[in-house]
């Protein structure tokens, strides 16, 4: 069960990830986009992250997504003018590249596979939100802290950058 | 559960289209959205990682990674309107100013 739910998520996600890069109409790729995302969360409930596949589907697909899709609808950029052609030898050197680099890893991760050792423990309970929120405001509190000024600047940033002009 | 080596070849298959992504294409906004891909294909390595040692730190860093992505796209995409208010255009290449 398993198994067949994560090759049905992963070819979900490899697939509309591909989309996201050779399509022409940006609204396609930012919707490609989301499908890889929802995928993604489902692959984060396989992996027993419940808190993490609930906040990657409210923040990504929900926040981020919209952020993007309202930034395209606002600029209406329409179809670029170069597009990837296969006679391009650029693209034929990025593709060569990005596939020896996935078999770098296969064979990196098969070498290792001895090394990476069995599951530990039971692990039931290890994502849920208790666990997750007991961590973070303890041991992780300090970055916490840091990470919300983080937005906080982020914030200022971005309503600053959109003032007409900046004198 | 599955062996974690599944995990890792789908985020490195994951990874290498974003990092294609940002290589290939030259609109800015396909471009953010491949930096958005390659950061959630560490984030599943992050996630096998913590499930596999049983331990709950690879996902409290997932989520400040996400945390971090959030305002990247909100500054980076405030800097796309402000360069298109500028150039009228959203192609990489015409994005040049601090190019010596």
């Amino acid at each position: 069960m398993t198994e067949s739910l994560f090759f049905i998520f992963a070819t979900m996600a490899i697939v509309s990830a591909l989309t996201v890069v050779v399509t022409r109409n940006p609204i396609y790729s930012a919707v490609s986009l989301v499908i890889t995302l929802f995928s993604l969360a489902g692959i984060f409930l396989l992996l027993e992250a419940y808190f993490l596949a609930v906040v990657q589907i409210i923040i990504y697909a929900g926040a981020i997504m919209v952020l993007f899709l309202f930034v395209i609808m606002l600029l209406n950029p329409g179809k670029e003018a170069k597009f990837l052609s296969l006679t391009d030898p650029r693209t034929l050197i990025v593709t060569l590249l990005s596939i020896a680099f996935i078999g770098m890893i296969f064979s990196l991760v098969s070498g290792s596979v001895n090394y990476i050792g069995e599951v530990m423990g039971s692990v039931e309970e290890l994502g849920t939100t208790r666990n997750i929120g007991l961590t973070l405001f303890t041991k992780y509190l300090l970055p916490f802290e840091i990470a919300s000024l983080l937005l906080l600047v982020a914030l200022v940033g971005a309503v600053l950058m959109t003032k007409r002009n900046l004198r | 559960m599955l062996p974690i080596e599944y995990y890792l070849w789908f985020a490195a298959a994951l990874f290498a289209i974003g990092v294609a992504g940002v290589l290939l294409r030259r609109n800015v906004i396909i471009v953010f959205m491949s930096i958005e891909l390659m950061l959630n294909a560490v984030n599943v390595t992050f996630i096998a990682f913590s499930r596999q040692m049983n331990n709950i730190d690879g996902q409290i860093f997932v989520f400040f990674v996400m945390t971090l992505a959030a305002a990247e796209v909100a500054v980076g995409l405030a800097i796309i309107v402000a360069m298109y208010r500028n150039k009228k255009s959203i192609n990489v290449q015409d994005m040049n100013l601090l190019k010596w």
